[in-house]
Formats: C-alpha cells, structure tokens, sequence
C-alpha cells in the first residue's frame, strides 16, 4: 500500500500585515483517516503500522513565513516534498525543502527565487522519484545523490539567467531520504542541525562578512551588525559556471534540520533559535514561535523557517 | 565566463536600482561645461565627457565627475564640505599619473569635480581584450609606476593620502603607454550603509578596509589584487573574497615567475604589517627582480653564493635520506610474487605467495616460522578467528590453517579459483570465489551455510554491519545481502568491482574498473556521491576522520572528503596504484606499480618517505606497533620502520 503525501506549499503570496501570517494550523500527529470499512479489512499490525506513521515513526515537519515589518514584498521561497510508504515494503522517509531568498528590484527577486525553487524541485524529482519508488532489490542503476542536487542547482541557476537576468536569488536545498541528509548551496539562506544537545550550522554562506570571519577579521557579533553584511559572493543567477556546495550528512535520530532565510537568523540569535525549537511542542509551532521571535525583534526582511524533525 | 558588468552592479532588494545619468548630451554645465557624453554611470553618479567652452578656438576635453548627494540637509551640508575639502587636496597635488583637477562646484543636491580627460583604456577594459596573458615585464613596468604613484600620495603632508580603490579599472593607460590613476575616492565619504542583498564584492581591498582601517598598506594590498588580477585574468570580484592565497598567481598563470609570485604574496598578506612597510620597499623588491631578470643582479651575488653553496654541499645529507628514501628492517624472501596482505597477530606476520606456500615469518626478525602449501597460487590476504587462520586459492579452496603450528583444520571447495579475501562473522567465513558465487562457511566445521550468486567472479573482501554482508563482483553488480543470503539491495557500476568495500559512519565506499569511487548508504543503497578518476580503481579505500583514501590506475592516491564526495588533496606516484592505502598515525601507506612503498602525509598528501623494492608492488601495507609490513612480486616480504 502506497501512502505517498505531497505538498507543495510554494511562493505564498503574503497578505501585507505586520503580524505573522503561518499556514492554517495543522495537527503535525495526525494520522491518515481510516474509514471504519478499510480499518475492519486491514490486520491488527497493519492498523498498527499506519499509526505509526502518523505520529513518531514519520518525519514531522513545520513551515511559516512571513513578510517581515517593513517590506512591502515578499521575496522569500519556500518548498517541501515528503514521501512515505508503509505496508509490506517500506521505503525510507523522503523529504525535499527548499528555502531561497531573492534579490533585485521591480519584483525581480520574487521571479528568481521562486523559479530558482520551482527548477531545482522539478530536476530533483524527475530523477529521484522513479529510483525511490522501485524495487530496491531489482533496481541497481542508482544516481549519485550529490550529482542530482548538482545538476539541480545548475539547472536553477541556468533558468534564472535565462529567465530573470536582472535578478538573483540564494538557494539552499535539502534532500532527505531516511536519515541521509544531502545539502546543497548557494548564498546566505542557512541550514542548521538540531539535537536536543546540539546546534550545528551546517552551511557556510557566501557572504562578505563570513570571509572577514573566517580570516578573523571580524567576530560574530560584528558580522551581523557590519553594515556590508548583506553583500554575497555567490548567487544563483550570477552567471554561468555557478559553484555550488554539496555536502552528504547523516541526520541522528530525533535531530531536527532547520532552513531558513536572513530575515531569521539575522534577527534572531542562535541561543535563542536553539531555545525556540527545544521549547516548541513540534516542527510547526517551532516555525511559528521563530518567525514571531524575528518580527518581534524587528521583522526587517522577509522571515521563512522550514524545520524537519526525524523520528527518534 | 562571468560579465564583470553585471557582477559589480549591485542589486538592491529594496527595489532600488543604479538610476540612468542625469546630465543628457547637450546640457551646459555652470555655462561652461558642455557635456558630450557619458564615460561611466557609478553608484553615487556618473562620470561626463565634457568640452570646456572658455577655450573656443581649442577642444578642450575634460571628465566631469558628478556626485549626487541625497542626504538631508544638515548631513547635505557637511557632506558638500567634506567634498570640497578634499576636492583643494586632489587639485594642489601635481605628479604626471595623477590628472589635474580644474574645477569643483555645487549645485542643489549635486557636486561636480572637473578633471583632465585622459584618451585611453582602463587596464580592465584592455585585459578584457586579449586572448593571452599580459607578459611579466609589462605587469612590473606599471607596477613600478604605480609604486611612484602610490609613493607620492602616502608621502603627502601633513597627511598621507590613501587613495582606497587601487583596481584595474581606476587605472588608465595613456597613449604613451603610461599609468594615469583615474577615480580618486573622493565620493566614498558620501557611501552610505548599503540597502538589500547584493552579489559582488569590491574584490581588491584588503581586510581591513572592512573594519574601518584604511592606511598605506591598504593600497599595496590592493595593487597586489590588481596584479593578481592582470597576471591571472581571474577577477577577484567573482572570487570568494581574500582568496588569493589560495589562488596563487603561477597555479593560473605558470609563465610567471616565483620571484613575481613572491612579491604579490607579500602584498597580498592579511596582515597589514606582513605587507611591505611602502610603496618605496615594494618598488624596490620590483626593480631586483628587474635586476635579476637582466643579469644585473646575478653578477651582483655571484661571489657571496659561492661559499654558501659550498658550505651546504659539505653539509649535505647522504644521497639515500635526500631522495626520501628508506631502508628495511628486515626482509623476507619468497618463491614467487607476493600479492596479498599480510596479516599480524601476537608477533607473527602471515602471508600468501603466489608459491602456493602460506606464510608464518616472526615480526621482530624476519625468520620462517612455518609454511603450508597449497595446490594453487594465494593472491589474497588471509583473516584470522580464534587463532585459525583462513585463506583463499586458486586451487578453488578456502584452507583453515590453526595460527599455531600452521596444521590444515578443513578446507572448503568452491567451483572456481579463489581469488578473493575472506571475511569473519557471526560464525561464519564469507569468501568469494570466481565460480560467481560468495559462500558462507561455518567457521568450525568448513561447512556450506549457503551461497549468494553474483553476475561475475567476486574477488573482494566482503564488508559486513550488524546486519548485512556486502560485496562486488567482476560483473559491475554490488549486492547488500543480511546473514540468511536474501538480498536486500543491489546496486550497478559500468564496469567490475575488485575493490572491496569498505564500511564506515553507514556508508559503503568501493571503486570500480570504470574509474569511480562510489560512496553507497549502507542501509539503503542510495548512491550519495561518486568519485571520477582516470583509469580504473582496484584499490581498495581506508578512512580516517572525514576522509576517504584510494588508489587509482592513473598512477595516484586520492584523498576525498566524505561529506562533498571531493579530492582533498592526490599524491601521484610513477606507476598504477592498485595497493590499498592503510593509515596510521597521520600517515597514509600504499605501494605502487612503480615498485615504491609510499608514505604520505594524511594532512597535506606531501612524500614523508618511501621505499624501493625490486618490482611493482601490488600488496597492501599493514602497520603494526610503527613498523609497515608490505609484500612486492620480486618475491620480498619487508619490514619497514612507520
């Protein structure tokens, strides 16, 4: 039995108020409604498997986003593809999320980010899907996962030149399948690791500031006020021959991985990003509390958090 | 490659734009200045082509530099000051690269500077032009220039003056082939903080322009970027920022020399006191190398070389140490080639020959502990339970010898030869054989538990995780199979699978004749990255922290980082690497076809030392207690101090 659930919850056009707007609130636990029909033919442990997904066998996620306080536009993507399967074959966990922040006037970055999100989901799909939902025991031809979110971004940056030469976008990707965490890169729009002891920020902007860090220039607090903080090295819709980081992690069990866009994690601080999410009951209102935090602190960019939370 | 237009042209996220220039072709400035057209449109305003019509009966150009100044009114006023007190500084300063100023002035929200027109191209604009490099000679002709230049303005009193943006576009070349520096910074008090996101940094300043320093050295980092740049055409605009170390100018541009590179080093440290202390060193570390170039300085040091080379001829190492070379401790001789791996345990080295002898030979002195013969050569490596050792070959058996007296237990026939290495789990040994089968033995009894098929020979050593057996075959299938032989995934290469895996943090690393290294998730079989080589790789890989280490049949031993599926660094060898690399101690041991034994350092990929033998080795280096035992086909088994 296939229970494949899809969402796509892209480019959400904002309604233009200071508060917060988050996607209408959903029981992160909810399982898959059974009608008391199927329930009576189904065997007791296969009841028991569907349960299970539902609640904490099943990755859990959450989203929000909002305009920010002093924007009129939102420039801000984000995108996310699960997956499961359950019964008598299984199929690892699947997840695609995607965050990208555009830039450029006259509603250039919106256009870029969003078909810079659009292209590297379409690319990325049409060539991980067929591979997942195959027989694992008779399918051997198997693409490099890294490969894939290569030719993805590629492909992303390549429609954005095309496309919306005058605008740019940042763009961080993460492909879930079970707990391999494959990330891809490019811009500010970070993506961290969250364990209930730990706190990783496991993507390395392309920014100005994070150089003069890295060379000990600058500290970390002065990077986030430096007024040339906003100014990146690498973009997608840059120009050809984009260099796009890939790195391949394992997700531990329970971790949750957590992208989101400047508008978040300028504003708002690690320690309390890692407090946020320690405290909130599950992804979705984790999402919600950060975007709150970053309005609250001023909400001067637009605010997008996606946070994945693999089962324990 | 990148539109450097496009690149250095920000792009607000607020929505605000460079606008288009606001003087059009026609318009008269101050009644005096008719402009003719636009030289360049910048952040703060646009440069002008302009005829000064006090000269009727001459053409006299000049650039109107326009400056649009939107602050409020207070903060407008104090601005205009700023302006025209550095406008007097820039026009009572009189060297042959610096244009004259003839004029300033305000009016409403704009300044104006009026400047000598210089007829030519920016250095920037003309690399853009060529197709090759710009010789050496030319690039340190400027660069000498450019230091006299640079000299005059930091030698200004009472205050030096730093000119901030030494860049290939600010610099001019006239007709007579001379520097002239356009652009001075006089507009860049009027920068504000930036709004929005933009991609493209300025790409020559140093580092600490960004935290509000701005001295002397500033500008020598930076005419270092610009050289870099010119010698490189690599615009370090599109370049991570303070990347030039790891861009050195020679890695683009070999036809430069060491000396030049030297010298850009320097003035491209991160650290202003590691730069040049002036204008005047660095224009005198440009001449030497002019000097040098034209023998002047040869001549010059050739007494004072002559016994400092013959001081260090005496001092000099014995021959063997300066070619990295080492000696054996001891060294063991077979009857035939050696191809396997050995194996240590409690002080004794096991090792199959192609003889058809298996070896037992003391660790500490080389001696013959015993042998036992089988009916066909031992290309593999042994493994050992329980003080019994198992070892596969090509009389198609597996041989269970006891560690001890090196008396046969059992042994266990397949259909073919055995050419693989066996594996221990679980009670049971796991060998494959080239009948195309991995067959599981019952450690005790040398019975068949069951046999896994596979599409070709399968002459790896299996890797085995808690719950699942994984192997290649010659076929370019690879099966991931649990204790019961079911099969839970496979997974396909272009070509055969003589690597055998390697298991570590929940992947699977194993080459392939196709020339990839591939990096499998153990559970599932999801191929997270490969890895391309040249030629095929037969190699098998060993892992230290976040790196994977494997030969190559393109002569080189790979270091790839495990989360980017990336080479971190290749040492390369004369002949194929088909050893496999072992680590020890920060150190990376693996044998060549070049018939060396190569030890590498696992930080850098640099030669610690190595060692010759008298024919290719094919065997892999096993460390123990600091000494490398490795065998070669010129029949030797060595012992080498780690």
């Amino acid at each position: 039995m296939l229970n494949s659930i899809l969402e796509k919850l892209f480019g959400k056009k904002k309604a233009e108020a200071p508060a917060p707007v988050v996607p209408p609130p959903r029981d992160p636990d909810a399982t898959i409604p059974l009608s008391p029909q199927l329930a009576a033919q189904l065997p007791p442990d296969a009841i028991k498997a569907l349960s299970d997904l539902g609640s904490s066998k099943r990755m859990r996620i959450g989203i929000a986003q909002d305009v920010g306080r002093v924007r009129s536009h939102n420039e801000d993507v984000l995108l996310v593809f699960t997956g499961e399967l359950a019964g008598l074959e299984t199929m690892p966990s699947f997840g695609l999320f995607v965050v990208a922040d555009g830039m450029g006037g006259h509603s250039l970055g919106e256009r870029a980010s969003s078909l810079a999100a659009r292209t590297v989901a379409r690319v990325t799909l049409e060539q991980i899907l067929p591979s997942l939902l195959a027989d694992p025991q008779l399918e051997a031809e198997r693409p490099a996962l890294q490969e894939i979110m290569e030719q993805a971004m590629t492909a992303a940056n390549a429609a954005v030149v095309n496309s919306v030469p005058e605008g740019g976008t940042t763009l961080t990707c993460a492909l879930l399948i079970g707990e391999q965490l494959i990330l891809s890169h490019v811009g500010d729009s970070r993506a961290y690791i969250i364990t209930d002891d730990t706190f990783e920020q496991a993507t390395r902007d392309h920014s100005l500031v994070q150089r003069l860090q890295e060379l000990g220039q600058i500290t970390a607090a002065e990077a986030l006020v430096h007024p040339q903080r906003s100014v990146l090295y690498r973009a997608v819709g840059q120009g050809e021959g984009l260099e796009v980081d890939v790195v391949s992690r394992r997700l531990p069990s329970g971790a949750s991985l957590l992208l989101c866009s400047d508008g978040l994690w300028g504003l708002v601080p690690d320690d309390k990003i890692l407090r946020t999410v320690q405290q909130a009951s599950n992804p979705q209102t984790a999402c919600e509390a950060l975007v709150s935090a970053a309005n609250a602190a001023g909400g001067s960019d637009n605010i997008t958090a996606v946070m994945v939370q693999v089962p324990s | 490659m990148f539109e450097t237009h496009k690149i250095t042209k920000s792009i607000g996220k607020g929505g605000q734009t460079v606008g288009e220039s606001s003087l059009k072709v026609g318009a008269l400035l101050q009644d005096r200045f008719l402009i003719q057209g636009v030289l360049g449109v910048g952040g703060m305003g646009s440069v002008y082509k302009a005829r000064d019509m006090r000269f009727p009966n001459v053409t006299k150009l000049v650039a109107v530099k326009e400056i649009i100044n939107q602050a409020d009114p207070g903060m407008r006023e104090m601005i205009v000051k700023t302006f025209e007190r550095e406008a007097n500084i820039l026009a009572e300063l009189n060297h042959p690269a610096i244009p004259k100023i003839y004029d300033y002035f305000t009016q409403g929200d704009k300044s104006f500077l009026v400047q000598e027109f210089i007829e030519g191209k920016d250095l920037e604009a003309y690399l853009n032009t060529l197709a090759d490099f710009i010789p050496e000679e030319q690039v340190v002709e400027w660069a000498v220039q450019l230091c006299d230049v640079l000299s005059y303005l930091h030698g200004h009193k009472p205050e030096p003056i730093i000119f901030r943006d030494m860049k290939p576009s600010n610099i001019m070349l006239d007709a007579h082939n001379n520097i002239r520096l356009i652009d001075f910074g006089i507009a860049r008090p009027f920068m504000t903080g930036q709004k929005g996101t933009m991609i493209g940094t300025e790409g020559y300043s140093p580092p600490e322009q960004y935290r509000g320093e701005a001295g002397p050295t500033g500008d020598i980092y930076a005419l270092g970027a610009t050289l870099h740049h010119l010698l490189t055409k690599q615009d370090p605009r599109i370049e991570p920022p303070f990347s030039f170390s790891e861009r050195p100018v020679r890695k683009a541009n070999p036809a430069v020399s060491l000396e030049l590179e030297a010298v850009i080093n320097t003035m491209l440290n991160y650290n202003p006191s590691e730069r040049f202390p002036g204008a005047k060193a660095m224009k005198d570390a440009l001449l030497s190398l002019r000097r040098a170039r034209t023998g002047v300085l040869t001549q010059q040091l050739a007494p004072a070389a002559k016994p400092a080379g013959a001081a260090s001829a005496v001092a000099a190492p014995p021959a063997p140490a300066a070619s990295g070379e080492v000696a054996p401790i001891w060294v063991f001789k077979c009857e035939d080639e050696l191809r396997g791996s050995p194996l240590i345990h409690k002080g004794v080295v096991y090792i199959g020959a192609y003889d058809n002898n298996f070896y037992a030979v003391n660790a500490a002195q080389g001696k013959l502990m015993w042998k036992y013969a089988t009916d066909g050569g031992l290309p593999g490596s042994p493994a050992l339970h329980q003080d019994t050792l198992f070892i596969g070959s090509e009389d198609k058996r597996l041989h269970a010898v006891s560690a001890k007296s090196g008396r046969v237990q059992w042994t266990y026939y397949t259909d073919g030869p055995v050419r693989a290495s066996p594996r221990v789990a679980e009670g049971h040994v796991f060998i494959g054989s080239d009948d195309e089968n991995l067959h599981a033995v019952n450690v005790l009894t040398g019975r068949k538990a069951w046999k896994a098929s596979a599409t070709g020979a399968v002459r790896c050593r299996p890797a085995v995780s808690n719950d699942m057996i994984f192997f290649g075959c010659e076929g370019g299938e690879f099966y991931a199979i649990d204790f019961g032989g079911a099969q839970k995934w496979r997974f396909k290469a272009k070509r055969g699978l003589t690597s055998s895996p390697l298991l570590y943090n929940g992947n699977v690393y194993v080459g392939s004749i196709d020339g990839q290294v591939y990096a499998l998730e153990a559970k599932t079989g999801w191929n997270v990255w490969k890895f391309r080589t040249n030629k095929a790789v037969i190699s098998s890989a060993a892992a230290d922290e976040n790196q994977v280490f494997i030969g190559s049949a393109d002569n080189c031993l790979y270091a790839i980082d495990i989360r980017t599926g990336r080479e971190t660094w290749k040492f390369e060898t004369e002949g194929q690497v088909n050893s496999s690399p072992t680590v020890n101690k920060s150190v990376v041991y693996v044998g060549s076809i070049d018939g060396c034994v190569y030890a590498v350092d696992i930080a850098n990929g640099k030669l610690r030392w190595k060692f010759r033998s008298g024919a290719p080795i094919t065997s892999s280096p096993v460390v123990v207690d600091d000494i490398v035992y490795i065998g070669s086909l010129d029949h030797n088994l060595y012992a080498l101090t780690a």
